[in-house]
């Protein structure tokens, strides 16, 4: 019982970060920020997904198939830990490549605009 | 030999985990694939083999203790998005910029573990790294005074005994 109560916050909770995520993906002003959402909002929403369905099959911790699959969704959820932000780094890095520029807020700068200017004289 | 060992337990384990058979035919294939794993390329996973094992364990041990404190800080990053997403005036903070940010760090392992740690904190991700030079995209003015090395330090602290001659 109380663990099917810890699933489903866990995994409620996966979903409200998704709906974050995805609302921020479609308001925010452009592919940088998206990124933001998109990376991060993944990340953890698919990390309390996961572990919601691991402590649901934790419940009966009795047979060894059970204990098998909820190290396995630790697994996933490493790996998750792990790769998210590395493809989010990849993406933010292959879309300044392309040159997308960056739309920069009041008070900010580019500090990555001087790299580019150096970078095409040679 | 030893790093043979522990090699060779961490891919077998994985390799039961991932299996989840355990009759005689199974557990076999598992040791075999293990052990040519193991003599092809062990060197691949402990590159240094001049630290103790018993300052590895340390630096495991404050590895996942470091891994806890970034789930936290992962955990704040996404309350963080979800302000500023849903609030009908958190468009106005999205001030985004991109900042440039030195570090100290040496070998590869640390550097890729400030790189994910900084994009999984609240506000930044990095761009690029070139030489010692870290560019982080920061959505908001906040995000970017976010970065005043805590995380560095922390990193820093974690491989700090054996930071001379490390590979």
């Amino acid at each position: 019982m109380i663990y099917d109560i810890v699933a489903v916050i866990l995994i409620a909770a996966g979903i409200v970060f998704f709906l974050g995520a995805a609302v921020g993906l479609i308001r925010f002003p452009d592919f940088y920020t998206r990124m933001h959402a998109a990376g991060k909002g993944d990340t953890l929403s698919s990390l309390l997904v996961i572990l919601g369905f691991a402590i649901h099959e934790f419940r009966h911790f009795d047979g060894s198939g059970d204990v098998i699959v909820f190290l396995k969704l630790l697994a996933i959820c490493a790996f998750i830990m792990l790769t998210s932000p590395t493809s989010t780094h990849a993406l933010m890095d292959a879309g300044y490549e392309d040159g997308i520029e960056p739309v920069i807020g009041e008070g900010g700068e580019n500090a990555l605009a001087e790299t580019r200017k150096t970078r095409k004289k040679d | 030999m030893l790093y043979r060992i522990l090699t060779f337990s961490l891919l077998m384990a994985t390799w039961l985990i991932f299996s989840g058979l355990f009759d005689a035919f199974h557990v076999t294939l598992g040791i075999l694939s293990a052990g040519f794993v193991t003599w092809i390329s062990s060197d691949l996973l402990f590159e240094n083999r001049t630290i103790s094992l018993s300052t590895r364990l340390g630096q495991a041990l404050r590895l996942a203790h470091y891994l806890l404190w970034l789930l936290w800080q992962v955990v704040l990053s996404n309350i963080d998005i979800l302000k500023l997403a849903l609030s009908p005036s958190g468009l106005q903070k999205v001030q985004p910029r991109i900042v440039k940010l030195q570090t100290s760090l040496k070998t590869d392992f640390e550097k890729f573990l400030l790189a994910n740690s900084i994009t999984l904190t609240p506000g930044t991700i990095t761009i690029k790294i070139l030489g010692n030079d870290y560019y982080v995209h920061a959505i908001s003015e906040n995000a970017a005074n976010g970065l005043d090395g805590e995380m560095e330090r922390r990193i820093a602290a974690i491989f700090a005994n054996t930071k001379r001659g490390a590979s």
